[in-house]
């Protein structure tokens, strides 16, 4: 008997620390870029283009925001649209069929999939033949990490919703198309919207396929067909430079994406638990 | 078991709503209904008791065809309703839900309000104006012994109901379509007494102006709702007779050994 206290006392204390441990890693992480990147944050931060290096003009990366957010809202809007019909088919019409679990399973590989190789990808078949780098390139390789996560989210929530409200709504006469966009969507959409909310944030702190499509611009933005201007690329170039003021904003962009990020993840919990007492 | 040649039960000058002929169902190369045939009469409740997997719920989903969602079924035999074969593929699987209503064990409101809930099935087969609507629901509503209880929250959410309310409002979203036939699969099986009190009640209302059709695990609840039993086992139609018979002189030894508790 006193073997088993022992043993459980000296589990309870490893896994305590282990959760400790990480806990103060994330807290570091959190502070480190809080404290630092806070000095950075001002209006002119969030208005004005990045300046020279050494320069007491008004540094701020206005330019970048734009860029990252255009990027982002136009791989949203093409990833989900392709996201829901394609988790609609496996949800709804590829029951046991071997195309549905091909694509399922290839939709599982695309998520782990190392970013890097979506970059290099849509470098190939958009940068090369287009001849210059460009916030469209930047905007589909975006898209391309986005699809496979909300295809399978899309899938998941569809397969939540019970056979018994499919069979109810066809009980009463409903052809299948109107049942599922009347009843099974609605019903799937809090979950749908949290998974895409997720993609969102999953994408905005991309870097690896920014490199090879989108690059980085020191200017504003004029067009999509040109390289374009985003925090990830400007945090990694400020951070890489020799220069004081550079590696200051560097912190100032870190600081913004994590609270970014943050602020996404924050409201899709609260959208989630506000579902779970509904429901 | 042979049962085609079984005596029919329904009285005379009762009117007979389904006449199911030999009636099997296969899941792919399994057979799990063999040769049924009985009639069900007209505003009258029929309940189907049976242990489980005996093949009652299959059988009472033939009569909605709610098997065509899932691949690989195949049926024969037929099941007459109003001079249709109503098997037929020819016979459209929406219209003839929109005659032949069903409840589920578990209580499905739809992800909307409660009014909505109601509205649901009646615009899917008709284009009522506003008032008619609103006096639509409330009918439906007071058919299913709801409305004093939702009628001024309305727009609220259905799941916002507690189990046997949800499953009134199911059966006033089954009745709000006008259906002839309403089916019910074990509709009290998620319910609390008092709340299955309650759908029993209902479903005695209902009567007389629908024909009900009720599968159960409970045989008390067959004997008290049903004027019809049919007792399954193992796929096929043991007996099939008045309720008090099958309960107080069933002719076949398995159905005395069911209803007196001794298997299922």
């Amino acid at each position: 008997m006193q073997r088993r206290i022992w043993i459980n006392r000296i589990v309870l204390l490893l896994s305590s620390l282990a959760a400790i441990a990480s806990l103060v890693v994330l807290a570091w992480i959190l502070g480190d870029v809080a404290i630092r990147g806070v000095a950075s944050i001002n209006w002119d931060f969030f208005t004005k283009l990045p300046a020279p290096p050494g320069s007491d003009e008004p540094s701020g990366i206005a330019n970048a925001i734009v860029g990252t957010l255009l990027m982002t809202a136009i791989a949203t809007i093409i990833a989900v649209p392709f996201g829901i019909l394609a988790g609609t088919y496996l949800s709804e019409f590829s029951k046991g069929n071997t195309f549905g679990q091909v694509a399922r399973f290839i939709a599982d590989i695309l998520i782990s999939a190392p970013s890097i190789v979506i970059g290099v990808f849509v470098y190939i078949i958009i940068v090369r033949p287009m001849g210059n780098f460009s916030g469209w390139a930047g905007a589909v390789s975006l898209a391309i990490i986005m699809l496979p996560v909300i295809t399978r989210t899309s899938e998941e929530m569809l397969r939540l919703v019970p056979t018994e409200m499919r069979e109810s709504a066809l009980a009463l006469g409903a052809p299948y198309w109107h049942m599922l966009l009347r009843v099974i969507y609605r019903a799937a959409k809090t979950g749908m919207i949290t998974g895409i909310m997720l993609a969102v944030a999953r994408v905005a702190g991309e870097t690896a396929p920014l490199l090879f499509t989108s690059l980085n611009s020191p200017y504003w933005m004029e067009s999509m067909n040109e390289p374009l201007a985003n925090l990830t690329i400007a945090l990694f170039n400020y951070a890489m430079s020799p220069y004081d003021d550079w590696q200051t904003m560097a912190w100032g962009i870190a600081l913004l994406i994590t609270m970014s990020v943050l602020v996404v993840t924050i409201v899709t919990r609260l959208l989630l638990k506000q579902r779970r007492t509904h429901a | 078991m042979p049962n085609n040649n079984q005596p029919n039960p329904i009285h005379a000058g009762e009117a007979i709503k389904m006449s199911v002929r030999n009636l099997d169902f296969f899941y792919g190369d399994k057979q799990v209904l063999f040769g049924n045939t009985l009639d069900i009469a007209e505003n009258k409740v029929t309940a189907f008791i049976g242990p489980s997997g005996c093949g009652k719920s299959t059988h009472i989903r033939t009569y909605n065809r709610m098997y065509d969602l899932y691949k690989g079924h195949r049926t024969g035999g037929e099941i007459i309703m109003d001079g249709r074969n109503i098997l037929d593929p020819g016979v459209s699987s929406l219209s003839l839900r929109h005659h032949v209503g069903m409840i589920f064990q578990k209580p499905t409101p739809f992800p909307m309000s409660i009014f909505d809930n109601i509205a649901y099935g009646i615009r899917l087969h008709e284009k009522p104006s506003k008032s008619e609507l609103e006096g639509r629901v409330e009918k439906a509503l007071t058919d299913a012994a709801l409305w004093n209880e939702v009628k001024d929250h309305l727009h609220s959410a259905g799941t916002s109901l507690s189990g046997g309310q949800q499953q009134r409002l199911c059966i006033a979203r089954a009745l709000a379509i006008k259906p002839q036939v309403i089916l019910m699969d074990e509709p009290c099986s998620a319910l609390d007494p008092i709340a299955t009190t309650k759908i029993e009640e209902l479903i005695s209302e209902l009567k007389g102006k629908y024909t009900i059709v009720i599968v159960t695990h409970n045989m008390q609840q067959a004997a008290r709702v049903s004027d019809y039993t049919a007792f399954f086992y193992l796929g096929r139609l043991v007996e099939f007779n008045h309720t008090d018979i099958i309960f107080s002189a069933p002719t076949k030894k398995e159905t005395e050994d069911y209803v007196a508790g001794r298997f299922g």
